[in-house]
């Protein structure tokens, strides 16, 4: 079974994040890491194609920059190979833009199972793998817990408000994960020995068949105004627990009458 | 041009309107002239009476979707009314599982992009200007369409308070669902709902949540007593639902749920991003850490540095002798 995992290389969420203040835009420059809700989907389809006793799994992923140090993780993970899409009219694309490109790119790889998280760290829009799906007029389950695959199908449990939803779907489809659907490998040494050569299908938006006006900021029908800062909530009071924070507590309770 | 037609994506859940959607009608009074509701389930003509009291003159009705999952029957009959002739400016979407999903295909079908994680929307001049917390709700983004309408953004639970008006009821139009071919193929073989005691985690006046400090599984308990003592819900972040210590309906941020109760009270949680999107609206917020630096004591009215091992049993303890 073929599977494409969709990752996103960002910046390292520990680093502080800072908008662009002329385009207002996420700053998305320097060294990117793979974003770590996608490591979930990555070992999802590392198993899966395992399971199934064959089969690959490919990523697809796109950057404005040649920026693939993100996806060498992954690849030292187990995946097989990437393409990525990469090319300067990319910048500012919205997530229709996005998924128009990642679509395109995922029909490449005929896959059986395309697996995304269910949003991306940095910019969580969280509408870009059902998008993709409509695109490629494929069924989709999104916030999956737990998924396995048999008979020609998908099986997942979604999660819902009030619990979860078995839901079955025939492949090929689309299945969005939740962080902690599976454990994620590290890398092993041999892993990240072997990556180095495996293959980063490097295409462009004109590779694609796609205009570069349907894509990046151009192509984006949506923008940033304004960004200032919130309104801070007043400092509260800190107290250091010597055996009565219990107190503190109990009186604040009293004095908001919740008790 | 000013905003004529606003369609709001209803959901219902226990027979009823959910608050979320209560909150985008009341919102799209204000933001449109005309306010119309998109609906599935076999009990939409129940809830036209209530569709109606919050503004809704009319309700398209896809009607029961049987064991499909809503996202792509429902978007399809939405962009085939828009492709048949109805002109909605503004379609709000609650940022729910189903609406997501919704609103990713209904984008992806008629064209248009779609704007998420909405906290605030306001009209100015000819534009719909909306609002987004960023970077943990540390700034506030303002963004908006700059291409044609219907302008489609997701808008998170709580954002808006929930008015009635006195409008009729709504009136109930049945729409088709147009053939979905692969697309429609997801199908819900069983559903499954976990038990709740007390009061909902999203509707509770006192939320009391655990996080990874609590180091272990079994020390949820003391977070379940102390909720109920306070006759509140238990809350948790997402470090512990993902490690499987407690159930995703638990969960409270950015992918959970957001609360905003009269008390919040965080024990052994840190603070992420993640968790605060969905708390800091909390009237009051009372943090037990035993780091000092911790985030969350950034935004705690009542930030107690110690142990919650130690700090919630004497709580508990003292609650039960309070009167």
């Amino acid at each position: 079974m073929n599977v494409v995992v969709c990752v996103k290389q960002i910046p390292d969420p520990a680093a502080p994040a800072a908008l662009d203040p002329g385009t207002k835009t996420l700053v998305r420059e320097g060294k990117l890491i793979l974003d770590d809700s996608d490591a979930y989907g990555v070992e999802m389809g590392l198993q899966l194609a395992e399971q199934a006793g064959g089969g690959e799994v490919t990523l697809v992923s796109m950057a404005p920059n040649a920026e693939t140090s993100g996806l060498r993780t992954a690849l030292a993970m187990g995946a097989a190979k990437a393409i990525l899409v990469s090319d300067e009219a990319l910048a500012g694309s919205d997530a229709l833009g996005t998924a128009r490109v990642l679509a395109k790119a995922i029909e490449r790889a005929q896959p059986d199972l395309v697996l995304a998280a269910t949003e991306s760290t940095d910019g969580y829009t969280g509408t870009t793998p059902v998008q993709v799906a409509e695109l490629l007029g494929l069924p989709s389950v999104t916030f999956a817990k737990k998924v396995s695959v048999g008979d020609g199908k998908v099986h997942v449990e979604r999660q819902t408000e009030a619990g979860y939803d078995e839901v079955e779907c025939p492949l090929p489809a689309v299945v969005t994960v939740t962080a902690g659907v599976v454990e994620p490998r590290y890398p092993s040494f041999k892993g990240i020995m072997a990556a180095k050569s495996k293959p980063v299908d490097q295409v462009t938006v004109a590779d694609l068949g796609l205009e570069a006006g349907q894509v990046g900021a151009s192509g984006a029908r949506q923008e940033v105004t304004d960004v200032a800062a919130a309104e801070e909530r007043k400092a509260g009071e800190i107290v250091v627990d010597e055996g009565d924070g219990h107190d503190r507590v109990v009186a604040f309770l009293e004095q908001l009458k919740v008790i | 041009m000013p905003i004529d037609k606003v369609w709001v994506l209803a959901e219902s859940a226990e027979g009823g309107l959910t608050s979320t959607t209560l909150e985008l009608l009341t919102e799209a009074r204000s933001l449109g002239s005309t306010v119309e509701a998109v609906a599935w389930g076999a009990g939409t003509a129940g809830v036209a009476d209530e569709l109606g009291k919050y503004g809704a003159s009319t309700v398209y009705d896809v009607g029961d979707l049987g064991d499909a999952l809503p996202g792509a029957p429902v978007a399809a009959a939405m962009a085939a009314l828009i492709e048949g002739g109805q002109r909605p400016d503004v379609v709000l979407v609650p940022a729910t599982y189903d609406g997501r999903d919704v609103a990713g295909r209904l984008s992806a079908r008629i064209d248009v992009p779609v704007i998420t994680n909405v906290v605030g929307l306001s009209v100015e001049g000819d534009d719909v200007l909306s609002q987004h917390g960023l970077f943990g709700g540390t700034q506030v983004a303002t963004a908006k369409f700059t291409g044609p309408k219907p302008w489609v953004f997701v808008v998170r639970a709580k954002s808006f308070a929930a008015e009635p008006g006195d409008g009729a009821a709504a009136q109930v139009t049945s729409v088709e669902v147009p053939d979905l071919g692969a697309t429609g193929a997801a199908k819900i073989l069983a559903r499954h709902e976990e038990e709740r005691t007390g009061p909902k985690l999203d509707e509770a006046d006192v939320v009391v949540s655990g996080g990874r400090g609590l180091g272990g599984a079994e020390h949820y308990a003391m977070i379940e007593e102390l909720a109920k003592l306070l006759r509140g819900a238990a809350g948790a972040s997402r470090a512990i639902v993902d490690a499987g210590w407690v159930p995703y309906s638990h969960q409270v941020g950015q992918t959970g749920k957001t609360v905003k109760p009269t008390v919040y009270i965080a024990c052994g949680i840190s603070g992420a991003t993640q968790h605060m999107v969905g708390m800091k609206g909390s009237k009051n917020i009372v943090a037990i850490n035993k780091d000092a630096d911790a985030p969350i004591f950034s935004i705690a009215d009542l930030g107690i540095v110690g142990d919650v091992h130690k700090v919630v049993p004497k709580l508990i303890e003292a609650l039960k002798s309070h009167g």
